[in-house]
C-alpha cells in the first residue's frame, strides 16, 4: 500500500516513527529471547560460552535489523515481495545444486557474520509473496480455481525443494504457513476440506494397504513410519531421545528443580539440549510454572499480532502479520508438541529460545515487517 | 490509486472472520499444550522424578581396608602397601602416543606396555583412565609428578596391595591373597557385593583364607552422579566401609625366622607350642615360598619351580603333613599301660632283640637286645620289645584312647589350610577303613608308632605339651582379634601325676643321661635343660635278607626311602614352658637329624633370641657358633641375641 491508497489523517514520519512502534511486542520478544539466554547459560553448565554470548550478539543484530525493517514503509516490502521470493528460491536451488556438486548436505550459505539458511528466508518470503498476491487479487476472484493455481505453485515449489534436502520440519511449516494465508485471504473452506479429506484418505489407504496384495509402499518404509510415529518402538535411536526428554519435562514438577539443577540436561541425557530440546531444560529447571509462563509469552505475542492485524485496514499488512504470527505459532507449537511426545520428532527449533543464528535473525526480521505494517498502517 | 472503501471493508471482514477461526484453533492448540504440560509436570511428576534419579545415580563400592596380621610381639606379618600406578586419560592427553613417548623417557616402559596402553586407550571412552604401569617404585612416581606439566593426561594413582614383610617365614601360616576367581564365587552361597570389584583380593590359603570374613571388612559405597555416557560428574554421598579386623597371631616372628633359617631348606616341619596355654609360637614348614609372588600373580616358571621341587615347598608340613610318629609314640603306650594298671614303673621286660608273634619276628632297633629294661630305660634307650610286650597287655583300644587324650588322631580347629586329623587307630577304625579284623601284629607295629599310626608335627607338639604340663592344652593360633584376647583352654588331663612324672623322668633321661638317645643334643645350662624323645620311622619294609646281611645305612639309600627323623622335646625341665616337635622328612635317625634342631629351636624359644653358646656342651660350641653364623636369618633378628633366661 501507500498512503495514497487510503484516506489517512496522520502520517508518522522520520524518527517519530519510533513512537508508533508496537512497543509491547518489542518487550515480549526481548523477554522470550532473555529466557533463551538464561537457558543457554544453564545448558552450557553455567557458562556464557559456547552458546549464550553468540546468541546475544545475534539478538542485538536481529533487533537492529527489526528496527531498520520497521522504519521502511510497508509498501516497499510489498513491492519487493516477488524479488524476495525469487531470491530465496534461487538460493534454495543454489544450496541444492552445491550439495549435488559435492559440498555435502550443506543447507546454508556462509555470510561471514552468520550462516544463512535459504529455507529460513523462504518461510517469510513465501508469506510476503502470498500476502502481496492476495492484496493484488480481487477479493471476488480468490476462490476461482485458475486464480488458485499461482499461490499453490508458489507454495509447492519451495516445499518440494526443502523436502528434498530433506527437511521435513521446514516443509511442514511452509505448507501450513501458505495454507494459512490462503485461508485468511478467503479461499472457500470447501477446498480446505477437500485437501484435508483427500490427504487423510491417502494416508488411510497407504496404512490400510499394509500386508495386502496391493501394498502401496515397501515394508521398510512402513517400518520407518512406525518409528516416526511412535519413537518408543526404537528405544535406542529416536526413542531414547524422546524418552529422556519426557523424563526431563516430567521431573520438573510444579516449580522445577531450580536454575542449573536440571540433572537430565546437565548430565547430557538430553539430546540437542541447546537447540530443539531446550524447552525440556526449561521445564525441568523451572517446572510447570516456568514452562507455562513461556507458553503465555508466546500467546501474548500472538494476541498482539492479532490485535494489530485486525486494526489494520490494509489487506497486505493484515495477511502478512497474521501469516507471520501463524508461522511463529507453528514453530513453537510443533516444537513443544514434539518434546512432549505429542508429535513426531521433526527438527523444529523453539523460536527465539533455541540456539541458532539464521532462525533468530529471520524471525526478528519478520517481526520487523510486523512492526513496519503496524507503524505504517492507515490511520 | 485509491482503494474503494467497499473492497477494504469486505476484505477486512473476511480477514477478521477467518482470523478469528484460525486464532481460535491456535489458542485451542496452546490450551492442549498447556494441559499436556500440566499432566506431565503436576500429575505424573513423581514418576518422572524417579526415572530421572535412576538415570543419574550410580552406586560404587568402596573396598574396605583389609585387616592387618601381626605376630605375637606386634610385628607386621601381613600388611597393605601403597601400590603406585600411573594412568593416562585420552581426552586430557591429546596425542596419547606422543605423551607415552615422553613418559618412556622418564620411567622404564617396554614397547609391549606402550602398545597395550595404546590399544586399550583406543577401545575405551575418552575420559576413562587406562593403567599404563602398575606396581611402580616410589621414585618413578615422584619423577612423573615433577614432570607433570609436560605430561598432560598422565596421573599417578595410589592403590593398596597386600604384602608379607616376613616373606617365606609365614607363608604356610598366613597364606596369601589373590584375585577372586569364578571358582571361588561358585563356592560362595551369598557372595559379598565386594566380589564384583574387578580383581578384588580374597584369602586363598592359610589364615588369610580361613579368617577371610573377619579380615575383609564391610564394603562402603559412594553414590555418584553419572551422565548419559557414564562419566562421573560428582559424588553425592559417601559411606565409608568398615576396615577388616586386625589379627594378632600367637606366632613369634623372631622364633619363626630363627627356625626357618635353622632348617635352611631341609624338607621338614617344626611346631613349638606354649605348654601353659597352647599358643603356637612357631610353625615352620621347610622349604617355604614367598607368598608375595602369589599376590601379584605368580609366573608360570616360578610356579613350576615350586610344584616341581621334590621337597614340596607348597605343602604345609606342620599341620597338613602326617607321619608315622615312630618312637615318639612310646610315651602314649607307656601312659596307657600305666593308667590301665597293667605295668608299674619299676616292672621290667626282657628284650632279646626281637619278639616272635603271629609267626614272624618283630625286631628291636638294637639287634643284640637291651636285656632287662624298665619304663624309664625303655624310653631312654628306645627299646622296642618293651613296647611290644606292654602293648599286648594294654590292648590297642586303650592305647588309641590315650593317644586321643594327648591330642593325636584329633583335628584341631586352627585357621590354617588343610589341618589333618591324623590316625590313632583302634579295632573299630580298622574294621571301618579296611573291613578287616585287628591283628596282634598291628598292635605291635602301632606300639612303636609305625603301621597305621599317623600324626602331624602339630599333634606331636601338643602331645608333648600335654605330657609336660599335665593339662589338655588346646593349640591356639589367633592371640587377639582387634585387641580382644581370644580364649585359651588348658583343663587338667586327669592323668595320675605320678605316671606323668615317670614319663617326664624318662624323657629327661633321654636327653640328660649318658645312655639316652638324645644325650648328644643335651643342654648344659641348668636353667634351660630340655627333655625329649627321638623317633625314627621307617618308610620301607626291611626284608629278612637285608636284616641278615645288615640293615642298609640311610645315607646309602635314595632320599625318598630314608627314614623320617623325629624328635619331640620340652623345656625347661624344672617348669616346662615350651614343647617342640620336629620332623625331618627322610632325614635318617631322629637323635642325629631331628634332636639338634629341636634343641636349637627350644633354646631360642626359651631365651627369646639366638641361643647363648654357653647352653651347649663345651665340645660342640665351635660347630654351633659356625652354624649360627652361616644361618640365613633376617638381619633384624640376628642382632637380638637371646636373654639368658626364658
Amino acid at each position: 500500500m501507500s498512503y495514497l491508497e487510503y484516506a489517512v489523517k496522520t502520517v508518522p514520519s522520520g524518527i517519530r516513527k519510533v513512537l508508533y512502534l508496537n512497543w509491547p511486542l518489542v518487550f515480549l520478544l526481548t523477554a522470550i529471547c532473555s529466557v533463551g539466554f538464561m537457558m543457554l547459560y544453564s545448558v552450557a553448565g553455567g557458562s556464557a560460552q559456547p552458546w549464550m554470548e553468540p546468541q546475544m550478539e545475534r539478538f542485538a543484530a536481529g533487533m537492529a535489523a527489526m528496527f531498520v525493517v520497521a522504519m521502511v514503509p510497508i509498501w516497499f516490502w510489498r513491492n519487493v515481495s516477488f524479488v524476495a521470493y525469487g531470491v530465496s528460491l534461487l538460493l534454495l536451488v543454489a544450496v541444492e545444486v552445491m550439495g549435488e556438486i559435492g559440498m555435502g548436505a550443506q543447507r546454508w550459505i556462509d555470510l561471514g557474520f552468520f550462516q544463512l539458511q535459504p529455507s529460513e528466508l523462504m518461510k517469510i518470503a513465501l508469506i510476503m509473496v502470498l500476502a502481496a498476491y492476495y492484496d493484488w487479487l480481487d477479493v471476488d476472484k480468490v476462490s476461482r480455481p485458475l486464480w488458485m493455481l499461482p499461490p499453490i505453485l508458489l507454495i509447492l515449489v519451495p516445499t518440494a525443494l526443502v523436502l528434498k534436502q530433506p527437511d521435513l520440519g521446514t516443509a511442514i511449516l511452509l505448507l501450513s504457513g501458505g495454507g494459512f494465508i490462503m485461508w485468511l485471504a478467503g479461499v472457500h473452506w470447501a477446498y480446505f476440506l477437500a485437501v484435508i479429506a483427500s490427504g487423510a484418505s491417502l494416508v488411510y489407504a497407504v496404512m490400510a494397504s499394509r500386508g495386502t496384495d496391493w501394498q502401496l509402499i515397501k515394508d521398510y518404509q512402513f517400518r520407518r513410519i512406525d518409528t516416526f510415529l511412535d519413537p518408543t518402538t526404537d528405544p535406542l535411536g529416536a526413542g531414547y531421545h524422546i524418552t529422556q526428554a519426557t523424563i526431563a519435562l516430567g521431573s520438573g514438577g510444579w516449580t522445577g528443580r531450580g536454575f542449573m539443577q536440571g540433572t537430565q540436561s546437565r548430565l547430557n541425557f538430553l539430546p540437542e539440549k541447546h537447540t530443539d530440546f531446550i524447552f525440556t531444560t526449561l521445564a525441568e529447571e523451572f517446572g510447570f510454572v516456568g514452562a507455562s509462563s513461556l507458553l503465555g509469552l508466546y500467546a501474548l505475542v500472538l494476541v498482539f499480532c492479532y490485535v494489530s492485524a485486525m486494526a489494520n485496514r490494509d489487506r497486505f499488512s493484515s495477511l502478512l502479520i497474521l501469516g507471520i504470527a501463524a508461522t511463529f505459532f507453528l514453530f513453537f507449537s510443533v516444537n513443544m508438541a514434539m518434546v512432549m511426545g505429542m508429535a513426531p520428532v521433526v527438527g523444529v527449533p523453539l523460536p527465539l529460545v533455541s540456539y541458532g543464528g539464521s532462525a533468530m535473525m529471520v524471525l526478528l526480521g519478520a517481526f520487523g515487517l510486523v512492526q513496519s505494517a503496524h507503524v505504517h498502517r492507515p490511520r | 490509486m485509491r482503494r474503494s472503501e467497499k473492497d477494504v471493508e469486505k476484505s477486512a471482514g473476511i480477514i477478521t472472520r477467518r482470523g478469528l477461526v484460525l486464532g481460535g484453533l491456535q489458542f485451542a492448540m496452546m490450551g492442549a499444550l498447556g494441559l499436556r504440560l500440566r499432566h506431565m509436570q503436576v500429575e505424573e511428576a513423581a514418576e518422572y522424578r524417579t526415572l530421572a534419579e535412576e538415570n543419574r545415580i550410580n552406586v560404587r563400592l568402596l573396598a574396605p581396608q583389609r585387616g592387618l596380621i601381626f605376630d605375637r610381639q606386634g610385628r607386621p606379618v601381613a600388611q597393605n602397601d601403597q601400590n603406585y600406578r600411573v594412568v593416562i586419560v585420552r581426552e586430557d592427553a591429546g596425542d596419547v602416543a606422543e605423551v607415552l613417548d615422553r613418559l618412556a623417557g622418564l620411567i622404564p616402559l617396554t614397547p609391549e606396555e606402550i602398545e597395550r596402553t595404546l590399544r586399550e586407550v583406543g577401545r575405551r571412552s575418552a575420559f576413562v583412565p587406562v593403567t599404563v604401569k602398575d606396581q611402580m617404585p616410589w621414585e618413578d612416581l615422584a619423577r612423573i609428578a615433577i614432570n607433570a606439566p609436560a605430561l598432560p593426561g598422565v596421573r599417578p594413582e595410589v592403590g593398596q596391595t597386600r604384602s608379607y614383610p616376613m616373606g617365606q617365614d609365614f607363608a604356610h601360616v598366613t597364606g596369601y591373597v589373590g584375585p577372586v576367581s569364578d571358582y571361588d564365587l561358585s563356592k560362595m552361597e551369598d557372595p559379598d557385593p565386594l566380589m564384583q570389584i574387578p580383581k578384588f583380593q580374597i584369602g586363598k590359603s592359610g589364615v588369610e583364607a580361613r579368617m577371610e570374613e573377619l579380615l575383609r571388612g564391610k564394603a562402603g559405597n559412594s553414590q555418584i552422579e553419572v551422565n548419559a555416557v557414564g562419566r562421573v560428574m560428582r559424588e553425592l554421598s559417601r559411606t565409608e566401609g568398615t576396615s577388616g579386623k586386625n589379627l594378632q597371631l600367637t606366632v613369634d616372628a623372631q622364633l619363626q625366622n630363627f627356625t626357618q633359617a635353622r632348617l635352611d631348606g631341609e624338607s621338614s616341619g617344626v611346631v613349638v607350642v606354649d605348654c601353659t596355654n597352647g599358643d603356637i609360637v612357631a610353625a615352620v614348614s621347610s622349604p617355604s615360598f614367598d607368598p608375595n609372588l602369589f599376590v601379584r600373580g605368580i609366573s608360570v616358571a616360578d610356579y613350576k619351580a615350586l610344584t616341581g621341587n621334590k621337597y614340596r615347598p607348597l605343602a604345609s608340613k606342620t599341620v597338613q603333613g602326617t607321619y608315622p610318629p615312630g618312637s615318639t609314640f612310646k610315651m602314649v603306650v607307656a601312659l596307657a599301660a600305666l593308667e590301665a594298671g597293667v605295668i608299674t614303673p619299676e616292672g621290667t621286660e626282657w628284650c632279646p632283640g626281637y619278639l616272635a608273634a603271629g609267626g614272624r619276628r618283630f625286631h628291636c632297633w638294637k639287634s643284640g637286645g637291651h636285656g632287662h629294661v624298665n619304663l624309664v630305660g625303655s624310653i631312654q634307650q628306645s627299646c622296642d620289645v618293651y613296647y611290644y610286650e606292654i602293648a599286648q597287655k594294654v590292648g590297642i583300644d586303650r592305647i588309641a584312647a590315650m593317644a586321643q587324650r594327648l591330642g593325636l588322631g584329633t583335628r584341631f580347629d586352627l585357621p590354617m589350610s588343610a589341618v589333618s586329623e591324623g590316625i590313632a587307630p583302634n579295632k573299630e577304625w580298622k574294621r571301618k577303613s579296611y573291613g578287616q579284623e585287628w591283628l596282634v601284629g598291628d598292635t605291635l607295629n602301632a606300639s612303636i608308632g609305625q603301621g597305621y599310626v599317623l600324626a602331624s608335627p602339630l599333634q606331636l607338639a601338643v602331645m608333648t605339651a600335654r605330657i609336660a604340663s599335665g593339662n589338655a592344652v588346646m593349640p591356639r593360633l589367633i592371640k587377639t582379634v582387634d585387641g580382644f584376647e581370644q580364649p585359651v583352654s588348658a583343663e587338667p588331663l586327669g592323668l595320675n601325676p605320678r605316671h606323668l612324672r615317670t614319663v617326664r623322668d624318662a624323657m629327661d633321661a633321654v636327653s640328660n643321661s649318658r645312655r639316652g638317645t638324645g644325650y648328644g643334643s643335651r643342654v648344659v645350662d641348668d636353667q634351660l635343660l630340655i627333655a625329649g624323645k627321638s623317633g625314627t620311622s621307617q618308610v620301607r619294609n626291611i626284608t629278612k635278607a637285608e636284616r641278615a646281611r645288615g640293615v642298609t645305612r640311610n645315607d646309602q639309600l635314595p632320599w625318598e626311602r630314608r627314614d623320617h627323623a623325629l624328635f619331640v622335646a620340652y623345656g625347661p625341665v624344672p617348669s616346662p614352658r615350651y614343647a617342640v616337635a620336629v620332623i625331618v622328612e627322610h632325614g635318617g635317625g631322629g637323635s642325629s637329624a631331628a634332636a639338634p634342631i629341636a634343641r636349637d629351636v627350644l633354646l631360642a624359644a626359651m631365651t627369646g633370641g639366638v641361643p647363648p653358646l654357653d647352653a651347649y656342651p663345651a665340645s660342640q660350641r665351635d660347630d654351633i657358633a659356625a652354624r649360627f653364623d652361616a644361618m640365613p636369618m633376617r638381619d633384624q633378628f640376628r642382632s637380638g641375641s637371646g636373654k639368658s633366661r626364658a
